[in-house]
């Protein structure tokens, strides 16, 4: 492959037929950083924070006075309702107009939202940057398997990710700690110290035993910033978590806590402190007095600047772009560049373009589902999708936008996505693609235009020899150079 | 004994009133039910082993094992014979509701799918010359209430493209990857180690499961002429164009016929029983960008040719005969020494059955469908008056 490919598929999301010839392969990838627009216009339609977040909280309204006038119904449903799985289906009848109403204007902001995303990767010319975007929000994954979730996991990446993706990882770490989504998926936002006020107060009522939740505590120290088994204890998750109590969202958190909380706007970050565990905590041998919502900042911010952290950015990053096996010396260069300038993401990347690791010219990674199929929109020119139609094809071939179903994201290797079944669906999906984009692609051309001089003979050949424009296009998808970047 | 460069009427009738003129083009006439169908086949279809000349001296010999596929397909007068797969087709024939043309081309001479399929859609004398399709241009031709076309896929292919509006119907579940791409997916992933074991891996699992890409027994196309049939009743569409893929048998070619053959013959049955009295009003197209050698290759199939056969099917066909002004097998005759002979114009046969069936000026026609080319629509009469 040559730099300027490489540049292009590996670094970018796939070249374009339209895109001008790149002469200077770094220069191009430099040139972003100036480039980049944190706000495009393919995300001008997408609804504002403070309208998923209030249609959510009506829902959840809705779902709790339905609750009570219906105790049979009340039994039935568990009550942690807003963060478990979407309602049966086979109760859809049963299901109140109202919340039905409610429940598809969620699902229909998350195709706004997704198919925004995929239209601002397929109309950007800053795709390096774009490319980070999407690294960084499957970096702090939430999944829309919850239902609050639905709405606002798009809003998590358009308003903490993308204008952070040039700035300092501290910033984008605490502008991702601090909103709706992931208070929500990770169930910070009921978290309650037992020794602050609402904790106190519910002791003393003896009701429902509400406490203290560690899980987004964990999953900061563990996926977030430091990485596993990177020398942190139990004790420190604990510590860590009681230091975040009180960080939650207003407008959509339930019980004694939302009431307290209340007109704040519908999903705005709140420190509540009411529900914040009061002392000074202990978190890997430093002591932080307790400042109310600054102490836990305190811990995010030392633990950004934590070389643990940057070791374990920069094994990803280098994962990403130079290997499933990312190599050392790549690992070690990025994380110096980390720690050497605080954490500036802009340096990280200037040191991954000057390191050798990611130019080898043979392919390094397989590509994801969602690599793919923005690769192949772009080859063919495609500049919108059908929200349903794109959804749809990220959820066959197995990648569903923000549905990764775990917090630890999706997997970034190879073993995780090339297997037999999945080839079958790319090759089916490349020819739905091929077939939409019609006999006006010339696949010949094309592939020549997006492999200069490093396509194969039997690509070549296997495009020449189609019986149709189309299926000329679907091959050329589907050969070994462009499942592969 | 046939001589070149005659009529070869299956019938006996149609050599000798191969020069009469068109009857009835003065007046077009009121009904406005007209249909037509244009069904292509993508992929270059071998017209010797569809309509098989199996009366030509030299057939047999050239041919080999191919010409047992023949031997219990339907005698096409003396000199033809259809291919067996095709059994609803042989009834239409019987009926004269089926016409087969033969050593029929487009102009272009050269043998890229890519190209030659530009050439037969676009209506131009060379690839890429024209940038609309002459069916589109043929809507031009027709009053309003018949020039409502439709393309059954997803997008309006290049023949129906232009400047007159044309709308295009899909079933939002497509059918899995044709059974030809994922042989070409096969060949093309042979030399990479890890495609190719993921891939045979997929083909395995498939076969073991007994979900074969195709269904063998015809009822994809079935489906497709239900399905087209539907659209074009009542006040649907007047006009569709049907695509059909797999024709480019490279290697296998006697088996994978037969699949791609019982396919179209179910869909032109299905064509014909769902639109019920309106067949009678119905014309029915069926050609291919190019033909294929007459010797069969080395793995079984056949490589790109030139002439191949075309079909005109419907109601108000004059059918029941074969058209060619057949060329010959033998070495000499062969297109550069390996392909049948172009001798009839496609272009001129589209031309000429379309203005019969509509009742237009042959001329006209010619120019606006075909306007490059220099020859004259067929006036032999295809459509009874």
């Amino acid at each position: 492959m040559l730099v300027s490919t490489i540049a292009l598929n590996r670094f970018g999301l796939g070249a374009r037929p339209a895109d001008p010839p790149i002469s200077d392969a770094k220069r191009w990838l430099l040139g972003q950083f100036d480039r980049f627009e944190s706000r495009p216009q393919a995300l001008a339609q997408v609804p504002s924070r403070t309208a998923v977040a209030t249609e959510l909280a009506e829902y959840i309204e809705e779902q709790r006075m339905f609750g009570q006038a219906g105790k049979r119904r009340l039994q039935q449903q568990p009550a942690s309702m807003p963060t478990g799985a979407m309602p049966q289906q086979a109760d859809e009848k049963q299901v109140d107009p109202v919340k039905r109403y409610l429940r598809q204007n969620i699902r229909q902001n998350y195709l706004v939202m997704s198919s925004a995303r995929l239209e601002a990767a397929l109309a950007s010319d800053s795709p390096f940057v774009e490319r980070l975007v999407h690294f960084w929000a499957n970096h702090f994954a939430v999944s829309v398997d919850k239902l609050p979730v639905i709405g606002l996991a798009g809003l998590m990446e358009f308003e903490a990710i993308r204008p952070h993706v040039l700035g300092r990882f501290s910033d984008m770490l605490l502008a991702v700690e601090q909103h709706p989504a992931i208070l929500v998926y990770l169930d910070q936002a009921q978290s309650i110290g037992p020794n602050s006020r609402a904790g106190q107060f519910a002791a003393m009522r003896g009701g429902k035993a509400r406490g203290l939740n560690e899980n987004l505590a964990r999953e900061i120290m563990e996926l977030h910033t430091l990485g596993v088994r990177t020398g942190y204890s139990q004790a420190d998750v604990t510590e860590f978590a009681r230091a975040l109590t009180g960080w939650t969202v207003g407008g959509i958190g339930r019980g004694p806590a939302a009431r307290l909380l209340g007109n704040a706007p519908a999903g705005s970050f709140q420190f509540a402190d009411f529900l914040h565990e009061p002392g000074d905590r202990t978190i890997m041998g430093k002591r932080y007095r307790d400042a109310g919502e600054n102490q836990a900042r305190a811990v995010l911010m030392d633990l950004a600047a934590s070389p643990a952290t940057a070791r374990h950015l920069a094994t990803k990053l280098a994962r990403h772009f130079a290997g499933d096996e990312p190599p050392s010396a790549l690992v070690d260069r990025l994380s110096k560049a980390y720690l050497a300038s605080n954490g500036d993401l802009t340096t990280v990347y200037r040191a991954l373009i000057d390191a050798p690791e990611p130019w080898a010219t043979q392919p390094l990674k397989f590509k994801t589902p969602w690599e793919w199929s923005v690769s192949a929109l772009r080859a063919v020119g495609s500049r919108d999708v059908p929200a349903q139609a794109a959804a749809g094809l990220m959820k066959q071939l197995g990648q569903p936008t923000w549905q990764p179903g775990s917090p630890a994201g999706w997997d970034d290797i190879s073993a995780s996505w090339a297997a037999p079944e999945a080839l079958v669906l790319r090759v089916e999906a490349a020819q739905r693609i091929a077939d939409r984009a019609g006999s006006g692609v010339d696949a010949r051309a094309l592939a020549e235009k997006l492999y200069p001089g490093s396509l194969s003979e039997a690509t070549r050949t296997a495009i020449a020899r189609a019986e149709s424009p189309a299926e000329g296009l679907a091959l050329l998808l589907v050969s070994p150079e462009f499942v592969r970047r | 004994m046939l001589t070149r460069r005659s009529f070869i009427g299956a019938t006996g009738a149609a050599a000798g009133v191969a020069t009469l003129g068109l009857p009835g083009i003065a007046f077009a006439r009121a009904n406005t039910d007209r249909r037509f169908v244009f069904i292509i086949q993508r992929g270059a279809a071998d017209g010797l082993h569809i309509v098989a000349p199996t009366g030509d001296p030299a057939y047999a010999g050239l041919r080999g094992d191919f010409a047992e596929d023949l031997a219990q397909g339907a005698k096409l007068g003396s000199f033809f014979t259809l291919h067996p797969a095709l059994a609803e087709t042989a009834k239409l024939y019987a009926g004269k509701q089926a016409l087969f043309v033969h050593a029929v081309a487009s102009p272009y001479r050269d043998r890229s799918h890519f190209d030659g399929q530009n050439v037969l859609e676009t209506g131009g004398s060379a690839a890429y010359r024209l940038r609309d399709g002459w069916m589109n241009r043929l809507l031009g031709l027709l009053p309003a209430d018949e020039a409502k076309a439709l393309a059954l896929s997803t997008t309006v292919p290049m023949a129906l493209r232009g400047s007159h509006e044309v709308t295009s119907y899909a079933q939002s579940q497509l059918p899995s990857a044709t059974e030809d791409l994922m042989a070409r997916v096969s060949a093309l992933y042979a030399s990479d180690q890890q495609l190719h074991g993921l891939w045979s891996a997929a083909m395995d699992t498939r076969m073991k499961a007994g979900d074969p890409m195709q269904a063998g027994g015809g009822q994809n196309g079935a489906a497709i002429g239900a399905l087209a049939a539907k659209m074009l009743s009542d006040d649907g569409a007047r006009i569709a164009m049907i695509e059909t893929n797999g024709w480019d048998t490279h290697s296998g070619q006697r088996g994978r016929l037969n699949v791609q053959l019982r396919n179209l013959d179910q869909l032109l049955a299905a064509l014909k029983s769902g639109l019920g009295a309106d067949w009678g009003n119905t014309l029915v197209a069926v050609a291919t960008e190019f033909g294929r050698t007459a010797r069969p290759n080395g793995t079984g199939g056949t490589d790109h040719g030139q002439a191949s056969a075309a079909m005109l099917l419907g109601g108000g066909v004059r059918g029941g005969a074969v058209i060619a002004d057949w060329p010959g097998l033998s070495s000499g005759a062969l297109y550069e020494g390996r392909d049948l002979k172009p001798t009839t114009d496609l272009d001129a046969l589209i031309a000429g059955a379309l203005a019969q069936h509509y009742s237009l000026e042959p001329r006209r026609v010619m120019a606006t469908l075909f306007p490059e080319s220099r020859g004259n629509a067929i006036g032999h009469p295809l459509i009874v008056s």
